[in-house]
């Protein structure tokens, strides 16, 4: 997984409120078998009409954010089920960093997985930082810091330990475990002894 | 607490294999735990290869997984292509990543092909003492050998893979002692229904069950599974039965098992497991065996339980609000009246099956009541599917595929089939399904399907009057 720790950009701005899975990935596109491929079907009905035609200047394929890799949203977004499919699509898109009011829990969980950061700001925060991405002007994440720049604003967000230490490790959960490979493998030469008819393959 | 002091003090079964597969005590009751073994099938698994692959990892002991596809696989003319093209990824896709990653594959064409629940055991990969895990919850299943065994998730399924371990918080410890003997004419179907009518589904929720007493000891394996499978709709991830000389002599030999120069050392690791005698539960629950008659669900939900003598209840028997209005939903769904026999319930479909009961045991076990008799005409569809192709030669060895197809009943490849509507067997809505699966939930068979939850004595019997009726009128009747 990419390290997170700086990132500058500009940022497209989705001030919407309680946008849910269903809008982030609708749950017909859940088929695959793949984690890949969502991103043409992230948010697609806001970037498409029922015809399936696209809508004029929706702000995920408007030319003027095209290179953002921050979105700017509204509270509690996420909400909706516990489908991975939902950061998948996001990060397809090109996004790395999620400012909003709020997010609901599991999605901010599987934000971290797959190396999303997810920052909470006040309302009044996240509002200025709306006006600023429309503006175009650049906005910078510093995760070691805990800060957001633009302009000459600077905003202090939370954010949970052991998430922050994953995601500047650049580490998934896996990636977390792997960390305790000595002690699995020690594991595996003690049990190789204690029950060996499970260890027949080599 | 010191480690002398943890030793000396009694433990379960579970505390044991808990203990056994601790890698690293971590904070708040949980542990990097090890896992033995890792059965894989085409459902749950796709993304979990495509995350390996994005991450450039490799699988960390490919010798702990066998692969087998199951759910999707369609029961019959399977040298046709297949109707579903989603199924038909997934199959292939199961295909290109057991190659890729060098698994052990069991292909739809193998005999040994069928469901995970069913080949695990039947492989001898199923053992006493290990961890096992599968991305279903019906893993549960394993359970009966003495082996902590449990579902997991897409991205567990990746974990595990990546490092043969879980990071878990470790259950509570429930026993289940069902006393006395079981009656003629009920089977472990009828014991896992009578203990998740007793508990409830949420009964069992943040335990791992182990049950225990006469009833138990005196089932084969294939009940023990039967039993075991079904302790996640009692809500609890894991079931487990102390493993005895049953269980010995039943993996003795299978492909997986320990060989003849381990097999000793197995035996002797194998008889440490069972709970101390002085073990402390922190739920105790006790069955009267004796007292235990079929059963038949009525509701959407595995706890909606009553005798085949019974009726269906009415709303006002249930306390709870939450639960009065899910029991007047159910009836709606189900179409039927408070107060109604349950031998009234006239049955449309038949379903002998799933990873609760296709084995040899309940293959005999149905044709034992179907046996010189026939299906009923209002009957449409009567179906057996065998858990596994060496279920499936072992039944025609012995006549059982004679015995079905000459009562009309209808006798396919080995499958998840029509417990879940995610392949070509499915039941059509409105119609009263007797079904020898474990989740009667709204739509589970098909969308307005009907599900009533029977053993494979009571589903062959309904076949056979084109209602519900009293299996043991039929036993005493034939004999
Ligand atoms: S038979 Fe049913 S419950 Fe069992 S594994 Fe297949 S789908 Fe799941």
């Amino acid at each position: 997984m990419q390290k997170f720790t700086k990132l500058s950009s500009i940022a497209t701005p989705f001030p919407r409120v309680n946008v849910d899975t269903d809008i982030i990935i609708p749950a017909k596109h859940l088929k695959s078998i793949k984690r890949t491929g969502f991103g043409e079907h992230a948010f697609e009905t806001v970037r498409f009409d029922s015809e399936g035609a696209p809508i004029e200047g929706n702000v995920f394929d408007c030319e003027r954010y095209k290179d953002a890799n921050i979105l700017i949203t509204g509270d509690n977004f996420g909400c909706g089920s516990s489908r991975e499919h939902a950061p998948w699509a996001i990060s397809e898109l090109g996004f790395r960093c999620i400012v909003a009011p709020s997010f609901a829990d599991i999605f901010s969980g599987n934000c971290v997985k797959n190396g999303i950061l997810t920052v909470e700001l006040p309302q009044g925060d996240v509002d200025a930082l709306v006006l600023a991405a429309e503006a175009g002007h650049e906005i910078h994440i510093d995760l070691e810091e805990q800060t957001v720049l633009c302009q000459n604003a600077k905003y202090d967000f939370e954010y949970n330990a052991a998430h922050k230490e994953m995601l500047m490790a650049g580490l998934d959960e896996v990636g977390q475990t792997l960390r305790a490979s000595k002690a699995i493998g020690s594991y595996e030469q003690k049990q190789k002894a204690a029950t060996p008819w499970l260890f027949t393959a080599d | 607490m010191s480690k002398a002091m943890l030793q000396s003090m009694p433990q379960t079964m579970y505390d044991k294999i808990w203990a056994n597969h601790t890698v690293e005590e971590r904070a708040g009751g949980t542990a990097l735990l090890y896992i033995d073994k890792h059965l894989v099938h085409e459902v749950t698994s796709p993304q979990a290869f495509d995350g390996m692959r994005a991450a450039g990892r490799s699988i960390h002991r490919p010798d702990s997984i066998i692969a087998v596809p199951d759910h999707n696989v369609p029961t019959k003319d399977r040298h046709l292509p297949n109707p579903d093209p989603m199924s038909t990824a997934q199959l292939t896709a199961l295909e290109a990543n057991v190659k890729e990653f060098g698994l052990n594959y069991i292909p739809m064409d193998d005999k040994r092909q069928g469901i995970v629940h069913v080949v695990g055991p039947e492989q001898g990969f199923t053992q006493p003492g290990v961890t096992l895990v599968c991305g279903d919850s019906h893993t549960s299943t394993h359970g009966a050998f003495g082996a902590l065994a449990f579902g997991i998730g897409t991205s567990e399924v990746e974990h595990v893979m990546a490092t043969q371990t879980l990071q878990l918080k470790k259950a509570r410890n429930m026993r289940v002692t069902v006393t006395g003997s079981l009656p003629l004419g009920c089977s472990a179907k009828d014991v896992a229904l009578a203990i998740i009518a007793e508990i409830g589904t949420a009964g069992g929720t943040g335990y791992v069950i182990e049950y225990a007493g006469p009833v138990i000891e005196d089932l084969s394996m294939e009940g023990r599974m039967t039993l075991c499978n079904m302790s996640i709709e009692a809500g609890a991830r894991a079931g487990l039965v102390a493993p005895d000389g049953k269980t010995f002599a039943y993996l003795k030999g299978r492909p997986y098992a320990p060989g003849d120069d381990q097999w000793d050392a197995a035996v002797a690791y194998w008889q440490e497991l069972p709970s101390d005698h002085d073990a402390k539960f922190d739920k105790e629950v006790t069955i009267d065996g004796n007292a235990i008659v079929p059963l038949v669900t009525w509701g959407t939900s595995p706890e909606d339980v009553a005798p085949v003598t019974g009726c269906v209840p009415f709303v006002a028997e249930f306390e709870a609000e939450a639960k009065q209005e899910a029991v007047i939903k159910s009836l709606e769904y189900m179409g039927l009246s408070e107060g109604q026999l349950i031998k009234d319930i006239a049955v449309d479909r038949v379903f002998i099956g799933s990873c609760t009961n296709s084995r040899i045991e309940d293959m005999r076990e149905a044709a034992a009541v179907i046996k010189g008799r026939h299906v009923a005409d209002r009957i449409i569809e009567a179906m057996i599917v065998p858990g596994s192709g060496l279920v499936k030669l072992q039944a025609e060895e012995e006549g059982l595929d004679k015995i079905f197809t000459d009562a009309g009943f209808q006798w396919r490849d080995p499958g998840c089939s029509m417990c879940l509507a995610m392949n070509p067997d499915k039941a059509g809505a409105g119609e009263h399904v007797a079904s020898t699966s474990n989740r009667n939930f709204v739509g589970r068979q098909g969308p307005g399907a009907r599900t009533h939850l029977v053993s494979p004595a009571m589903a062959a019997a309904a076949a056979i009057a084109g209602h519900f009726v009293d299996v043991r009128d039929f036993i005493r009747g034939s004999s």
